[in-house]
């Protein structure tokens, strides 16, 4: 085995509060990253929690919907032009909509609704963990997620509430279907989330289409945009795209998090530049007495970039084991960070291209090393 | 005849800029045979430690030719007199400079390492090298948990690891006493006796003459004087003998 690992480790090591606060730097540093990138994940997948649910090859929505929550609505006309149309199975209607919910011990709280037709499926809650589907027929009915009980101020089936001055009982509890804004989700059925959000009864959110077995969905598509007036046909994945490129780009949340990662990658590049330079300045007679007796630049670039890459190696592996306790602790929140093998993958590269920018700088400081000064030191 | 190792042909230097440049070698000629241990010796500042820099290829002269094993260093870039020097120079340093972080062997393998020779063969040239000098029991031991002398010695297993043409000594004995120090001249004079490697030794202490087979007096950048080891002895000795 070569020195250079050797070498480069002994640096290291020599002065070890020093490695200890470079760990540490690069730690916190890519754990922010992180975070934020998690988050970015997290918050991405949560924005098209409805779409990723929706049983739809294509949906239709009114003319620039930007995103699932959008409660521009339809003509109920429009389902029937596109039942109309050859290769469309289904076209089912959903409305959503915010609303306010009534605790019975006094105090609103607001909701957003999601209704669909229980035979015809659509956007129907899922996860159920009390109750089921079949009891949402029963006058007054709602699914709620258990996770806002306390928001709610319910405790499960059979619970009452308000919701614009009707009567609804809890009559299933659905698991782990929360929303990034805070607000609770309450599914129900089409004509009762109507009346819930003041919706006219010609009107839908959404028709979420399903093709006929056999029908290619792109032909349908261009069917239903050439046959159907100021709507806009997307399939799921579009939409999921729209939905995710508004709620990230459009209100700045993306950007923020993107920030975020970049200000913990300059953080982290700094303190390891710092701290190579400072460790490269005391080994400055060792690097001379390479070059006295011969070594090559690239040998001596070698050694620093090892050191740098031993830094990223060990730093990584910690900040790793941090990041999955952080993903495990907001796993259940509402807006949970999420780590995929590609990130960790991607921040391993990137804390090594980090490190090993980090160490132009003691590059830089040998390279100008004169190895006469082994004569005078 | 020996082989020539290391000539320098009307070297010039010049060191710092503008008021404060100084000519620290004016015109200076020097060859190095193998076979040889050449003593150069003069007062400080007389430019003993830029020739050495020099003929050791740290050092690009301003004016004049150097030429190591053959090898011209003119135009030589920094890269290609880091290659000459892997090659063709050993170097031992009056403060050591060994790697207090390394153990014997892999201080001494270093040498061999940035000639990209790191093989299990290196470990094994490493500990010859060091069983040469006398520290074949030490090769696991650190920097500082060895003498002044044994540190020396290390270096001098350093130097001699790659077989080069040309050792280069400054100051050798300076931080040794005198025991050490007979020890560490006894070692390079063994070395020096290897027809196809010449050693330069830079040196203030007179005590050593008797090591060496050529003494070469510089002063004030140019060489002054050179004598055979033995008639720079004989001089040493009578010029400090007490007038009766």
């Amino acid at each position: 085995m070569s020195l250079i690992y050797r070498l480069a480790s002994r640096n290291l090591l020599h002065d070890r509060l020093r490695f200890v606060a470079t760990v540490v730097g690069i730690v916190f540093s890519i754990l922010l990253v992180t975070v934020q990138l998690g988050l970015y994940l997290g918050f991405g997948r949560i924005v098209t929690t409805m779409i990723d649910h929706a049983s739809a090859d294509l949906w239709i929505m009114p003319p620039g919907t930007k995103c699932f929550e959008d409660p521009s609505t339809l003509d109920e006309r429009t389902r029937f032009q596109a039942l109309s149309i050859n290769g469309v199975a289904q076209a089912a209607p959903v409305v959503i909509g915010y609303a306010e919910w009534r605790i019975p011990a006094g105090g609103t709280f607001p909701v957003f609704i999601v209704g669909s037709d229980l035979r015809e499926g659509g956007l129907l809650p899922w996860n159920l963990v009390e109750g089921s589907l079949e009891a949402l027929v029963i006058p007054g009915a709602v699914a709620v997620d258990r996770s806002y009980f306390d928001r709610l101020g319910v405790d499960g089936i059979g619970a009452n509430a308000e919701i614009r001055g009707q009567k609804v009982e809890v009559r299933a509890v659905t698991n782990g279907i929360r929303s990034f804004t805070t607000t609770p989700y309450v599914f129900t059925t089409l004509d009762r989330a109507r009346a819930f959000t003041g919706t006219a009864a010609n009107k839908a959110t959404y028709f979420l289409v399903r093709v006929a077995p056999g029908a290619d969905v792109e032909s349908v598509r261009r069917r239903l945009k050439a046959n159907l007036s100021d709507v806009d046909v997307l399939t799921a994945a579009e939409f999921r795209d729209r939905s995710r490129s508004f709620w990230l780009f459009g209100t700045g949340a993306g950007f923020a998090l993107f920030a975020g990662a970049l200000l913990g990658m300059i953080v982290g590049t700094v303190i390891v530049a710092q701290t190579l330079y400072s460790s490269t300045k005391d080994h400055i007679n060792e690097f001379a007495t390479l070059r006295a007796i011969g070594s090559s630049g690239i040998y001596i670039h070698k050694v620093i970039i090892c050191q740098a890459l031993i830094s990223a190696i060990i730093g990584f592996c910690l900040a790793a084991a941090m990041g999955l306790l952080a993903v495990a602790a907001t796993a259940n929140t509402a807006l949970p960070i999420v780590m995929t093998p590609t990130l960790t993958l991607v921040l391993f590269f990137l804390t090594l291209a980090m490190c090993v920018v980090s160490a132009i700088a003691a590059i830089l400081q040998v390279t100008r090393i004169d190895p006469v000064m082994v004569f005078t030191r | 005849m020996s082989e020539l190792v290391v000539e320098a042909v009307d070297v010039a230097k010049w060191l710092g800029k503008g008021a404060a440049q100084v000519q620290a070698l004016k015109g200076v000629n020097l060859a190095l045979r193998g076979g040889e241990l050449t003593l150069l010796m003069g007062p400080s500042g007389s430019g003993k430690t830029t020739l050495l820099s020099i003929l050791g290829c740290m050092l690009a002269p301003t004016r004049g030719t150097v030429r190591l094993c053959g090898c011209s260093t003119e135009g030589a870039g920094p890269e290609a007199l880091a290659r000459l020097r892997r090659e063709h120079v050993g170097f031992v340093f009056q403060t050591y400079h060994l790697f207090p972080t390394l153990t014997a062997t892999d201080n001494v393998r270093l040498a061999l390492d940035v000639r990209g020779e790191n093989s299990a063969r290196a470990v094994a040239k490493a500990n010859d090298a060091l069983a040469m000098v006398g520290l074949a029991h030490k090769r696991d031991a650190f920097p500082l948990e060895l003498s002044g002398g044994e540190q020396q010695r290390v270096a001098i297993a350093r130097a001699i690891v790659g077989q080069p043409s040309a050792v280069l000594a400054d100051e050798p004995t300076a931080s040794l006493d005198g025991e050490n120090g007979n020890a560490i001249m006894t070692l390079l004079a063994e070395i020096a006796k290897d027809s196809a490697r010449g050693v330069l030794v830079v040196a203030h202490d007179t005590r050593i003459l008797r090591f060496a087979d050529r003494v070469v007096h510089i002063e004030d950048g140019c060489i002054v004087g050179e004598r055979r080891g033995d008639a720079a002895l004989e001089k040493d000795q009578s010029d400090c003998a007490v007038p009766s």
